[in-house]
């Protein structure tokens, strides 16, 4: 498999550490933190995934990615998405 | 001799020696080992995987199933080698394998006797009782009876490559259509990589009289193949496999570098992996010749209508003496034509079909007899000696002949296509199954999209490839197909012939029979992935590439479904056999993995040092000396002298992190339990850091060097963790933070230098600082120069002991280590390794990564307190949930034994002194035990339920694996020096 990084450009999937699914989000307050640390859905279709390209530039990205196919449908970096 | 005197591309003027089963032959150049067996009449050239049934050659190709042997000897041994690709070398050594005594004469042949007991799934049926006897005798023994070729068992000897390439387009195959479609890419420019299994390109144009372009078809193939070689966009592999297709258009392909020699020459590897990023990728496979289902068609003597051609038209061997066609497609009749204008006898020409061929005439004039709606019975003798033809009025006539050739249709090659998981459909023109959908970017023409003809594959070729070249955005100017020879491609379906008397056989490889098929349809195997499983048909190393067919078309007919309805299998990868060493390449031995050194590596080498794997670092476990005769007394002593004096010890392993900005202490407030931003400059502090799901992560210090700039430490096995959760938390948690953080773990070369005398060294090495308790207090930290070069100096403490680390630049450390043996000698100074940091941790309470296991808590590790409440921070919420702060918690605490003289060791459970020995009295267990020379006798740190109130409780450690039980006292897990004063002296 092949993660397009959005500042390295295309790569091999080695270069990467898998997180998980990018659309949870750290609560504001305590309330939530059960649901934030354990509950994902475990999806069959488009997901957006957390990636570290730790063997390249370091940045988290955020990927959609079909989780039946692979394919990779947008690659951007965390930081610019994220709140 | 069965070698013609003149045609094919053998090269008649260098002849090759080789020998099969220790028989000396001769063969040329150009031959395979197949084709030079076949060039001397060895027609035995395997037995079969159950019935030990006598084989011989059936392909010319990578399809196989019988003519496996084991090529070379000794360590160089390779089994399962296909004769029908194997390069015919000078001196090749080749085994025929699965007999016993002899190939001639093989005892394991009775197996044939018990042929009822080896059906379908008898593995599930027979051996069922007693239980145990499966494991002790039934196995061995049906794995010694049964069997392909045997590993050498020794180490391989040879040498591996890898290589990556990017292309705009990757030809597999280079027949005709592969040619086509390099050669019209290729000169529109693109970056072209073709592969083709075999020794040079041209596929089945280099065995068939065909001609394109009015010249014969291998001249043309040799043409373009000249051209390819000359363009610098374009790659040819030759004797590669493309073996799988891979997410992200990648490809894996194995190149046979130096398999047609018989050692690899210096610094050449045998093979090499290929992993191929394609734009595009065209399979161009081609299609595999399926075989006919009638009595006895795995005798010797027995061979594909198509190996027959390739045999006499490219190595200008002829097979058979009296040839039987028996065909149900035109390809069949081809082979008549080629055998007839060699020179040899056809005998007859069996064809399922009622329709008179166009070369009947020709056939028969040249003294053949035709049979139409007929099929051939039986093959009598042990090789092929006569055979019995049913005409279509049902007589039987019997024909002397020694070869039966036989053309059950074209499968094409598909099996690449379906990697991905899309399954193929059923053809009915064809009658087999082709692509339905490809793996992105991918394509199938010529053949393997089934369209079987000349002209159909050139065509193919050239458009197909002129369009991905106009994608590209490079139109070519070539968009016509060479002219070609005509050819006719019917077939129509003969799956079986029911009317045999002897075996027939469906996969050739395992044994499988068309009465196999039917007694898993009437048991209920009636999918075809069970069908596959239950009989292990296509389950073999050929992976079924000429059985698959028949099978599925026997169990349909067997269940009355279609052959659509009944559907077919997917491939995996690798769709040859490949050697694990390939994949391993390089990486054996000492280069498994990446090994890092430290900057004391080299001195510690000097000193005797024995070195322990952390991760993939290397670090000195003991320095032991000539009069020690066991670990214990080194350690002992590296521990004592360190106490008593001064110890050296290379830290550099653990995790080293610069923090740079403006938010860096707010960063640092986030990701420790405790507060960081109040920390003073020049000042360090240890910190403990959990996962948000409150448990502890990681610990070490961190030091202030400006107000904007952190020196994180972590332990040596999560430096790579701690960084990837740095990087997280100020890129995704908190983006709004300026905050830069990078890895500095090899940078830096750090000691720790511990000890009573450890001032007294290190301001003797480093007099322009002020290391006086007062001016360089506990958890003081600074910058110096040394040598030119920044360097640190931080006083803190493992060990338990005043101590201090230095950090130099990590081209420096060997320089360090050096000087402070040189000016150390007069301080009596010691090195001591990882055990005796070990040790001295242990008698500290420190703890570790036995301690923080990642089901431990602040709380847990007697840290408790650290925690900030005025502070948000990772793991805040969820270490306050009340299962991580119940009262019963397993906590810290040390052992002592009662029995002074008694070891401990780490791993042992916790039980109350009365308790019975069940899970449910479990009350913790031991994390890390060491003999401390300090204290004189073992002892322990565990995690204990409710430990804090139990210390001077007497408990037991319940180990009975390794010794039973041990009374042991519970104390406070600082064994030494509990106030700290050694520390702060």
């Amino acid at each position: 498999m092949r993660i397009p990084c959005p500042y390295c450009g295309e790569r091999d999937v080695q270069e990467f550490v898998y997180r998980g699914d990018a659309a949870v989000s750290r609560p504001a307050d305590d309330k939530g933190f059960y649901a934030y640390v354990y509950l994902r859905k475990n999806v069959a279709g488009v997901m957006r995934e957390h990636w570290y390209h730790a063997q390249g530039c370091r940045n988290w990205i955020e990927v959609a990615r079909d989780t039946t196919t692979h394919e990779i449908f947008s690659s951007v970096i965390a930081k610019q998405t994220a709140s | 001799m069965s070698r013609l005197n003149e045609g094919g591309l053998v090269d008649r003027s260098k002849p090759l020696g080789f020998t099969f089963d220790g028989r000396p032959y001769r063969g040329f150049e150009g031959d395979t080992l197949a084709s030079a067996l076949i060039a001397n009449d060895v027609k035995l050239v395997g037995r079969s995987f159950k019935y030990h049934r006598p084989r011989g050659i059936l392909t010319a190709g990578s399809e196989e199933p019988n003519a496996l042997v084991t090529l070379r000897s000794g360590a160089w041994a390779e089994p399962n080698t296909r004769a029908t690709t194997v390069s015919l070398y000078d001196g090749l050594e080749a085994t025929s394998q699965n007999r016993w005594p002899s190939l001639a004469l093989d005892v394991m042949a009775i197996n044939q006797l018990a042929a009822p007991i080896f059906v379908a799934g008898f593995y599930y049926k027979t051996f069922m009782w007693p239980a145990k006897f499966w494991e002790k005798l039934y196995e061995p023994l049906i794995r010694r009876a049964a069997g392909l070729g045997r590993a050498s068992m020794l180490p391989d000897p040879d040498h591996y490559d890898r290589n990556h390439a990017f292309c705009d387009l990757l030809v597999i195959g280079g027949g005709p259509a592969g040619l086509a479609a390099a050669q019209t890419a290729g000169r529109a420019g693109l970056r072209v990589i073709i592969a083709d299994d075999d020794t040079m390109l041209g596929g089945r144009l280099l065995s068939e009289r065909l001609e394109i372009d009015d010249m014969s078809a291998a001249a043309w193939a040799q043409g373009i193949a000249a051209e390819l070689a000359e363009m610098p966009n374009v790659t040819v592999l030759t004797r590669t496999s493309v073996f799988g297709v891979y997410d992200g258009r990648e490809y894996g392909a194995v190149e046979r570098v130096q398999d047609h020699v018989a050692r690899p020459s210096v610094g050449q590897p045998r093979q090499r992996l290929w992993k191929i990023i394609a734009k595009r990728a065209l399979l161009a496979a081609g299609a595999i010749e399926r075989p006919l289902v009638f009595g006895g068609n795995d005798r010797p003597g027995v061979m594909m209508a198509s190996a027959v051609s390739t045999y006499l038209n490219r190595f200008g061997v002829i097979a058979g003496r009296r040839v039987v066609v028996f065909t149900a497609t035109d390809s069949g009749w081809s082979t008549a034509l080629d055998l007839i204008a060699a020179g040899v006898e056809v005998v007859a020409v069996v064809d399922s079909r009622s329709t008179r061929h166009v070369a009947a005439d020709r056939v028969k004039a040249a003294g053949a007899e035709i049979f139409l709606e007929a099929r051939v019975d039986d093959v009598q003798g042990r090789s092929a000696r006569a055979v019995d033809i049913r005409t279509a009025n049902g007589t039987i006539r019997t024909l002397a002949a020694d070869l039966v050739a036989m053309s059950g249709g074209w499968n094409p090659s598909i099996g690449l296509g379906s990697n991905l998981g899309s399954r193929p459909v059923w053809h009915e023109p064809l009658q087999s199954f082709v692509l339905d959908r490809t793996p992105p970017g991918m394509a199938a023409i010529g053949a393997a999209a089934g369209r079987l003809s000349l002209a159909e594959a050139l065509a193919d070729g050239v458009s197909v490839a002129a369009a991905i070249a106009t994608d590209a955005g490079r139109p070519s100017a070539m968009a016509v197909a060479p002219r070609c020879s005509d050819e006719a491609t019917a077939v129509s379906p003969m799956w079986h012939v029911t009317t045999r008397q002897t075996k027939a056989f469906v996969d050739f490889q395992h044994d499988v029979t068309d009465d196999d098929i039917a007694l898993a349809a009437r048991e209920g195997f009636v999918s075809i992935e069970h069908l596959k499983r239950y009989t292990t048909m296509g389950m073999a190393t050929d992976q079924g590439k000429t059985s698959q067919l028949n099978g599925h078309a026997l169990l349909a007919a067997a269940t009355g479904k279609t052959m659509a309805e009944a559907g077919t299998i997917l491939s995996r990868p690798p769709y040859l056999p490949v050697a694990i060493g390939v994949f391993a390449g390089h990486h054996r031995d000492e280069h498994f993995r990446p090994v890092r050194r430290t900057a004391s590596h080299a001195w510690a080498a000097e000193q005797g040092a024995s070195f322990v794997d952390a991760g993939q670092w290397k670090r000195a476990q003991w320095f032991a000396r000539p009069d020690e005769t066991s670990w214990l007394d080194t350690v002992n002593r590296e521990v004592t002298m360190t106490r008593n004096g001064v110890g050296i010890c290379d830290v550099s392993t653990l995790g080293k992190i610069d923090v740079h900005g403006p938010d860096a202490g707010v960063l640092l407030d986030r990701l420790y339990i405790n507060t960081f931003s109040t920390l003073p400059i020049g000042k360090a502090r240890y910190g403990v850091m959990l996962r948000e799901d409150g448990f502890v992560m990681d610990d070490g210090t961190a030091t202030r060097f400006a107000d904007d700039r952190f020196f994180l430490t972590t332990t040596t096995v999560n430096a790579a963790k701690v960084m990837q959760h740095i990087d997280y938390a100020r890129q995704v948690l908190w983006p709004e933070f300026d905050v830069q953080a990078t890895s500095v773990t090899e940078q830096w070369a750090t000691f720790a230098v511990a000890g009573p005398q450890s001032r007294a060294l290190l301001q003797t090495m480093l007099p322009d600082l002020d290391l006086s308790n007062e001016g360089f207090p506990f958890m003081a930290a600074a910058e110096f120069r040394w040598h030119g070069a920044a360097a640190r100096i931080f006083r803190l403490s493992f060990s338990g002991e005043l101590a201090f680390e230095v950090s130099v630049p990590a081209n420096l450390g060997d320089l360090f280590i050096r000087t402070a043996f040189q000016i150390g000698a007069a301080f009596d100074l010691v090195a001591y390794g990882t055990e005796a940091l070990g040790v001295m941790r242990v008698e500290k309470g420190h703890a570790a990564g036995n301690e923080i296991s990642g089901q431990a808590t602040a709380g847990d590790l007697g840290m408790g307190r650290m925690m900030s409440t005025k502070k948000d921070f990772i793991g805040r919420v969820m270490a306050q949930r009340p299962g991580l702060i119940a009262a019963d918690r397993a906590v810290l605490v040390g052992l002592k034994p009662v029995d002074r003289a008694v070891r401990l060791r780490a791993g042992g459970h916790l039980l109350a002194s009365d308790a019975d020995a069940v899970a449910a009295n479990d009350e913790g267990y031991v994390t890390s035990a060491a003999f401390s020379p300090t204290l004189g006798h073992s002892i322990a740190l565990a995690l204990l339920k409710r430990g804090a109130s139990r210390h001077g409780e007497t408990i037991r450690i319940h180990d009975p694996v390794r010794g039973g039980d041990i009374p042991v006292e519970v104390c406070h897990p600082v064994f030494l020096d509990p106030e700290g004063m050694r520390i702060r002296g």
